[in-house]
């Protein structure tokens, strides 16, 4: 499948993966994040069940402290 | 020119937190003529913050929110400034920021900037949330950049965080306090490119 993930052209093998699974695969281990999928906030809870798909569009922002 | 302090000055900004980001960021506001801007903070200042943050030595001590009102309303006296001394949690985010038309997320910790951001996108999705991500440090003006997801906007290198040996220091801050302004700024007004001559 194809998706956009932080506004860029990202391809997986598999139909359609988690959100923890998008996380491991791409070795986003940062413990402060914010994922939006398709424009909705997905929370730390949801990680698990909630599923990406073909076309889908992705952010993963690693928030990091200072300002 | 005259159509864009016409616009300007109907619009308020939410400031959360009068840090680093948060006080430049007010203070550009504030010269570019914004009409109302509405600051939340329940620090006071001390003198390590003057390396970076706009306040001055007599300040010292005072709460950031109400020190920063002073300052903006002593370079433009037309700005009404709602200012409170509070530890905004996500409740309190909706209810103070309500009536903005751009909210300004200028936190210092990853989770209170986790906290607005998450805030905003769920319960006002509607709303423009500038954000300042990464900006310890000093030089490499090259890796800051301007990120756009929907309404959700990132200043910053999104990379540099604050540490022992990577403090945060004046103009890199103000450079992405600024850098938020200017997309404020630009959110108020319409790019400026498509905008009347």
């Amino acid at each position: 499948m194809k998706i956009t993930l932080n506004n860029m052209a990202d391809e997986f093998d598999a139909n359609e993966i988690t959100v923890d699974q998008l996380l491991a695969l791409k070795n986003f281990t940062f413990k402060m994040l914010v994922v939006k999928l398709n424009g909705q906030v997905i929370r730390k809870h949801e990680f698990e069940t909630v599923t990406i798909k073909d076309g889908d569009e992705v952010a993963v922002i690693h928030l990091i402290s200072g300002g | 020119m005259e159509w864009i302090y016409e616009i300007l000055k109907t619009k308020t900004v939410g400031i959360a937190g009068c840090g680093g980001l948060g006080s430049n960021c007010a203070m550009a506001l504030a010269r570019a003529g914004v009409g109302r801007l509405i600051l939340a903070d329940f620090d006071v200042v001390s003198a390590g913050n003057l390396n970076r943050q706009y306040f001055f030595l007599d300040q010292v001590g005072k709460l950031k929110a109400f020190a920063l009102k002073e300052n903006v309303v002593s370079v433009n006296s037309n700005v009404k400034v709602n200012a409170f001394d509070i530890r905004l949690c996500s409740n309190d985010v909706i209810e103070v920021f309500r009536d903005c038309d751009v909210i300004v997320e200028a936190f210092d910790h990853a989770k209170m900037k986790q906290m607005i951001i998450e805030s905003v996108l769920s319960q006002m999705p509607h709303k423009y949330i500038v954000s300042g991500i990464g900006l310890a440090g000093w030089g490499e003006n090259e890796t800051l950049a301007t990120y756009h997801f929907g309404k959700l906007i990132i200043c910053g290198d999104m990379e540099r965080e604050i540490s022992e040996d990577l403090p945060p220091f004046g103009p890199r801050v103000a450079i992405v306090a600024n850098m938020q302004a200017n997309v404020v700024i630009e959110i108020l007004l319409g790019k400026m490119t498509e905008t009347p001559k």
